[in-house]
């Protein structure tokens, strides 16, 4: 649900960064965080278990910049990733504008993969979104890993809709803003039709 | 498509401004703000230069839909009244009409009677302009369908690939 301030000419739109347990989605926004120019970054907040693995979620507000005289404004949140927080992960899927999902090209980690997609599908279902409909941006991270599988047959398993798919390596940064910048694009021209 | 759920204009912000102002003089509080229930804030009022007004609405949205989540479990519909109690500010949250969250942040200087008195009559006010709010939304959605002037209907790649090149 974007959120048009006429008053204060801003736009406030939501991005979700989807996916299993240790896939990267905090790796991401930490890039993000450390590579944007402070003027036009918050602070990042991470509720983090003691062990730093993500307990309820990790937000980062970004500002983009202008278009059409509004100011465009992002806000970034992960999910928990591991299967039993799925209570806070449909509570943080609430209101979303955009979704990235961060795949683990690790071999063994493709059916958490997958279980990961089904259960975002599900989830957005829930909150009366279509993951058919919604902007949604797909990354292959940790691509950098001896064990990880061949792009094109990730794709192949994981691409649902033809969504952009980006191949990443969060802890150096490949690929990070590439992906940021496909689901901001998407969900910028998804005000055009409204 | 359907129009973005909450498109505020000028007119219903000002009244939403000189509600939050006066619960923070009634109610002799630090900060008043507003955040709808997806984390994102609608308007603050208050000593604010020492807050970081975006992450406190994206944490109090997080706490109100974690406790709503709790609600949920034991069988009540919401709770509606948050406090949270420090040694020297405190914290009071309630829900407005359903879909917005009200946070007054306050000290020793009043107290919580007070806080909850007139908070209770700003809800009434707030309550009454999301109304108004709901209704131009839906009066919009049926007049036009086709021809809501989006300022945003012109959006190029290129207003995008600007965004990233700053």
């Amino acid at each position: 649900m974007t959120f048009i301030n006429y008053a204060a000419r801003e736009i406030n739109c939501k991005i979700v960064y989807y996916g299993p347990g240790l896939c990267g989605k905090t790796t991401n926004l930490q890039y993000i965080y450390d590579r944007t120019n402070p003027s036009a970054k918050g602070k990042l907040i991470s509720l983090a278990t003691e062990t730093d693995r993500t307990l309820f979620f990790d937000f980062l507000p970004l500002d983009l910049g202008t278009v059409k005289g509004f100011k465009t404004r992002f806000h970034l949140y992960t999910v928990p990733g591991q299967v039993f927080y799925d209570a806070s992960r449909k509570l943080i899927l609430k209101g979303v504008d955009g979704v990235v999902f961060v795949a683990d090209s690790q071999e063994a980690r493709l059916e958490a993969n997958i279980e990961s997609i089904r259960n975002l599908d599900k989830n957005l279902k829930e909150q009366g979104y279509d993951i058919a409909t919604i902007p949604y941006v797909l990354q292959f991270n940790k691509r950098d890993l001896p064990t990880s599988m061949a792009a094109d047959e990730m794709y192949r398993r994981l691409n649902i809709k033809r969504e952009p798919t980006f191949e990443a390596v969060a802890t150096t940064g490949a690929g990070v803003f590439d992906t940021l910048k496909a689901v901001a694009r998407q969900v910028l021209m998804d005000l055009k039709k409204r | 498509m359907t129009l973005p759920d909450l498109v505020l204009y000028d007119e219903e912000f000002r009244k939403i401004k000189e509600s939050l102002q006066r619960l923070a003089s009634d109610a002799n509080a630090n900060v008043v703000f507003l955040v709808d229930k997806n984390g994102q804030q609608i308007a603050a009022v208050g000593d604010l230069q020492t807050l970081d007004t975006t992450s406190l609405a994206s944490l109090t949205a997080g706490n109100v839909a974690a406790t709503d989540g709790l609600a949920r479990l034991i069988g009540e519909k919401e709770f509606s009244i948050l406090f949270h109690e420090g040694e020297r500010d405190n914290i009071h949250i309630s829900i407005v009409a359903q879909r917005v969250i009200l946070v007054v942040i306050f000290d020793e200087r009043t107290s919580l009677g007070l806080v909850r008195l007139r908070v209770r009559r700003a809800m009434a006010e707030l309550e009454k302009i999301f109304a108004e709010i709901a209704g131009k939304a839906e009066r919009e959605k049926q007049s036009l369908q086709a021809d809501f002037d989006s300022p945003f209907a012109e959006i190029t790649d290129e207003d995008i690939d600007r965004l990233f090149s700053e």
